[in-house]
């Protein structure tokens, strides 16, 4: 039994230089819907170097990372794409009650990677020499639900409806466009903001019902200062500068 | 049991998988039958092209595919538009990512068979070509079933290739796999259910079967 001592004690070792860092210092994991990408990680860079944490994104559709969470996964924060996600997370037990708050206000553009393809109009959209038009698919993806919103108030769905092409989220969505694959398609302003290479129209906000972006602290994260921490940061000037900056609007 | 919805993804489903599987057996034979005579460095780089969506994660074929099949693509440039979010664009997905599927159990059928039997042909006076369909064809059937039966079921079931270059169409490129997903993610796991446990009998089925059939041919001749 004595030889194995040394081995144990390397062991402990071993796990004080991995996990034992600093005593105060957590680690929390937040799930992001697809849109909120560059922003969550420009927030992750400043959390953590304005706390001790630690934190780590897992991104998906919000529909995808909603069905994930009803199977346990090991998420503490949800930043969802919607409200009805994390209203439905309340409900059925996987958030804690009344930590559901809207961080941001998202805004639908339409895109092209062809700087000569929209004028700053919807008119691109009733051009014939279009083939393909991206949106996410409306049934999981907020942006795709306000996206068949503003061409029902444009009367060009039903024309529409043989081009279009549905991305599984709004960032494959922007990657059907990217590549060129369709000339146009409705993304998030937080796709694009920070890349001059295209051409695009800000759909006016009063086209489509507001684009309403619900966090939720999940029951994972009972007793784990880190999430409770980042939620706090979330909310805070810091990370609200950020959020707009991609494009967001945030509330009061 | 089924709504429109469904049926329709069935439809499509099953009609992508059959014509991948006819032009995977047209092109995939004579494409076997050369890498399985004679050795050469240039059947060796051949040979691992056709197995690389073996091991390749689908999404780095569909990528590349979307790529190729965009409006800068060489599809684009030979047929004069993009073939991405068409059927075809999926039958041309579909092919590739089976390919192995197909040619690399065919190919074994041929060189398990040996020079022998063409040769005999040959001493009979019969032409290259006519030994071909008369000879080596029926004599590697069961490498044929083999390649034919899971050329249609791996392309029934891919997902991550079609999900790429798909763009999600009902009728016209939305798969079951996709639509699949898109329950899941909808929460509506009760058709999911419905579409996952068929998914999951068919497989069952075409894998066993394939395993009674290839024991019944094999066996009858050895």
């Amino acid at each position: 039994m004595i030889r194995f001592a040394p081995t144990v004690r390397s062991a402990v070792i071993l796990a004080t230089i991995a996990f034992g860092s600093n005593a105060m210092a957590g680690e929390t994991t937040v799930a992001v819907a697809a849109n909120f990408t560059a922003a969550a990680q420009e927030i992750g860079t400043a959390f953590q170097n304005a706390t001790d944490h630690s934190v780590t994104f897992t991104f998906g559709s919000t529909g995808q990372l909603y069905t994930q969470i009803t199977q346990a996964a090991p998420f503490d924060v949800f930043l969802a794409a919607d409200q009805v996600r994390p209203e439905l997370a309340e409900t059925d037990g996987f958030a804690v009650p009344g930590s559901r708050f809207t961080y941001a206000e998202g805004q639908l553009v339409l895109w092209s990677a062809d700087p000569a393809a929209i004028d700053g109009t919807a008119k691109v959209l009733e051009s014939p020499a279009l083939t393909h038009v991206a949106i996410a698919n409306p049934a999981t993806a907020p942006y795709g639900a306000a996206a068949v919103e503003v061409l029902q108030a444009l009367n060009l769905y039903d024309a529409l409806l043989p081009k279009l092409v549905e991305g599984k989220s709004i960032s494959q969505t922007h990657q059907f466009v990217a590549t060129g694959n369709a000339q146009v398609g409705f993304v998030a302003l937080s796709q694009v903001i920070k890349d001059d290479s295209g051409s695009d129209w800000l759909v006016p906000a009063a086209m489509y019902k507001p684009i309403r972006q619900d966090a939720v602290l999940l029951k994972m994260a009972e007793g784990n200062e880190a999430a409770a921490a980042f939620i706090d940061f979330l909310q805070g000037p810091e990370a609200r500068a950020i959020i707009e900056s991609y494009g967001y609007r945030v509330g009061e | 049991m089924f709504d429109a919805a469904m049926t329709q993804t069935i439809v499509l489903t099953l009609r992508l998988a059959g014509l991948t599987t006819v032009l995977l057996l047209l092109l995939g034979t004579p494409l076997a039958w050369w890498l399985a005579h004679g050795r050469s460095f240039g059947k060796d780089v051949v040979s691992t092209l056709v197995s690389l969506p073996i091991v390749l994660p689908p999404t780095v074929l569909g990528f590349y595919l979307l790529i190729a099949m965009g409006p800068n693509g060489p599809f684009a440039a030979i047929l004069g538009r993009p073939l991405s979010f068409t059927f075809w664009g999926l039958v041309v997905g579909s092919v590739v990512y089976s390919l192995p599927f197909v040619v690399n159990p065919i190919r074994n059928a041929f060189e398990a068979m040996g020079p022998r039997p063409m040769e005999v042909a040959a001493t009979l006076r019969a032409s290259p070509l006519n030994a071909f369909f008369t000879v080596a064809l029926p004599l590697a059937s069961p490498g044929l079933l083999t390649g034919a039966i899971l050329g249609f079921a791996h392309t029934v079931g891919e997902f991550g290739v079609v999900l790429m270059i798909g763009g999600g169409i009902p009728g016209r490129t939305k798969v079951l796999s996709v639509q699949i997903f898109d329950y899941v993610e909808t929460l509506d796991w009760g058709k999911a259910h419905l579409l996952a446990g068929g998914m999951l009998v068919f497989s069952f089925a075409v894998i066993l079967s394939m395993t009674v059939i290839e024991r019944r041919l094999t066996g009858r001749r050895a």
